[in-house]
């Protein structure tokens, strides 16, 4: 019990959450459990099954994947603020990159099959949450594609 | 590189006459002759120049402000001073070898000299920053033209607020200034953050765009002064982030880049809207140029 109520701050405290009310934030603080990762630890790998959404309260986490002759190639960084694992609210659900912690992580992971279960429930919830996780994938797939872009190359810009 | 193609007619601010030089004064047209002190080689197609002027009387400029470089019998190109403005003794120039004469320079030697005609263009304001967060946002080559800019309000580090220096680069090997951003970023009065587009092994930094930085925040954006330099498209993206942090577009500056030729606002090469970038830049405050600034064509 004491971890739950423990978890509702941290969730309220973290930018996803923001504007949350308390029901909702000790609805969702039910799935969760407090976990950390050492430097160098994989999070989940890229095929596994899509089990956790994880709230990252500290540290720096690399999406990664493996390209032949290139060992990993990082595609991007997550740190404090940002959430993780997204896929496991998406079928089918399956990561679909490797997440590597590159610095000691704390995060909150929230058991995605107890959120799902919550959300089929609670229709509002459902979307309350999915409509963050939306913006969240937009902001992502634009910074994707700006990657993309390839900016800095000779022919990409104007420098 | 999208050229001007309208003439200067087409718009009348663009006619302003270009003050003419003041008696007495070194012809703008002239190149000075310098001799190359110093070549460091700084990424693989980027090297800095560290130049002593032959006449030897320094020059003095403001952070922001280009140099023409005259290649010798090869042609001249626009490029901005990267060195401290508090030694004129010594003026430096980093440079990416992307074409023609740029490649030409690539390939001088230290004791070789070099025509320069300048400075010219406006500057970085860091006057008007005085009080505010001093918000640094470069992107690849970027980094070099706001390297005076570091410099100055480190000079004078008391009279801003904080100061961050947030940097793009394509891959870990394309970090300009490494040794620099490794200094900055052990002083307790500022913060760099560096990120890159792509990272392979080794790399425990951030990946991804420079906008992503912006987002993290550490600033006041109602009281921040933000300079951003990189390729249009990089500016474009971070100018967005900026404002939807709350940063005011007359707290954003950026610097432009057009062909030039003369370089004092006479030829019209480097016409930008109603501007001459050569003249009434390379740096701009953003509201000034807001409405050109997002039509692609210009
Ligand atoms: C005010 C100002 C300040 C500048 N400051 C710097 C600086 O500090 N350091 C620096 O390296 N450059 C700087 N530049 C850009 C520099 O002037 C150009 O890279 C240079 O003019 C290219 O000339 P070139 O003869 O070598 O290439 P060109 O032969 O003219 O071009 C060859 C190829 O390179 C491409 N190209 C041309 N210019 C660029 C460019 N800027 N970036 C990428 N590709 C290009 C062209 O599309 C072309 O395909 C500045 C430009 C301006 C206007
Ligand atoms: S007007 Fe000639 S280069 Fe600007």
């Amino acid at each position: 019990m004491v971890q739950v109520e423990g978890l509702e701050t941290l969730l309220e405290n973290h930018p996803f959450f923001e504007g949350f009310d308390a029901d909702t934030l000790a609805l969702l603080a039910g799935c969760g459990v407090n976990e950390r990762f050492g430097p160098g630890d994989y999070v989940f790998h890229e095929g596994s099954d899509a089990d956790k959404v994880y709230i990252v309260r500290h540290g720096t986490v690399s999406i990664e994947a493996k390209v032949p002759g290139l060992d990993r190639v990082s595609l991007q960084t997550l740190q404090e603020d940002d959430v993780l694992g997204w896929s496991s609210l998406v079928t089918p659900y399956r990561y679909t990159f490797d997440a590597r912690a590159v610095s000691l992580l704390r995060v909150v992971s929230l058991d995605a099959a107890c959120l799902r279960k919550k959300f089929e429930a609670d229709h509002e919830l459902g979307y309350l949450v999915l409509n963050r996780v939306v913006a969240m994938m937009a902001e992502r797939l634009q910074a994707a594609r700006l990657q993309m872009l390839d900016l800095y190359q000779p022919k990409g810009g104007q420098m | 590189m999208a050229e001007a193609s309208t003439h200067p007619a087409a718009n009348p601010a663009a006619l302003r006459a270009p003050e003419p030089p003041a008696r007495g004064a070194a012809d703008p047209m002239r190149p000075r002759r310098f001799r190359i002190a110093r070549l460091r080689r700084e990424l693989a197609d980027t090297f800095t120049l560290e130049l002593e002027p032959l006449d030897g009387a320094g020059m003095h400029f403001k952070p922001g402000q280009f140099n023409m470089l005259y290649v010798f019998g090869v042609g001249e190109v626009p490029i901005s001073i990267s060195g401290d403005p508090a030694d004129p003794s010594v003026l430096v120039h980093t440079t990416r070898a992307v074409g023609t004469v740029t490649n030409a320079m690539n390939r001088l030697k230290a004791g070789q000299s070099i025509g320069i005609r300048g400075p010219f263009g406006t500057h970085w304001p860091a006057e008007a920053a005085h009080g505010d967060d001093v918000l640094i946002v470069a992107g690849g080559i970027g980094l070099a033209p706001l390297r005076p800019l570091i410099h100055t309000v480190l000079a004078e580090r008391d009279r801003f607020g904080k100061v961050l220096i947030l940097y793009g680069a394509r891959t870990p090997e394309d970090i300009l200034f490494t040794r620099e951003l490794k200094a900055w970023r052990g002083r307790f009065d500022m913060s760099v953050h560096v990120t890159v587009d792509r990272a392979t092994g080794a790399w425990n930094g951030h990946v991804g765009v420079v906008t992503r930085l912006i987002k993290m925040g550490g600033f006041d954006p109602g009281n921040t002064s933000a300079f951003v330099c990189g390729p249009e498209a990089m500016m474009r993206f971070c100018l967005t982030a900026l404002a939807e942090k709350g940063v005011r577009e007359e707290r954003m500056f950026i610097s432009m880049e057009r062909n030039m030729k003369c370089a004092v606002g006479v030829c019209g090469h480097c016409q930008w809207g109603g501007h001459f970038v050569c003249r009434d830049g390379p740096v701009f405050r953003f509201d000034k140029v807001a409405d050109i600034f997002r039509v692609w064509e210009l």
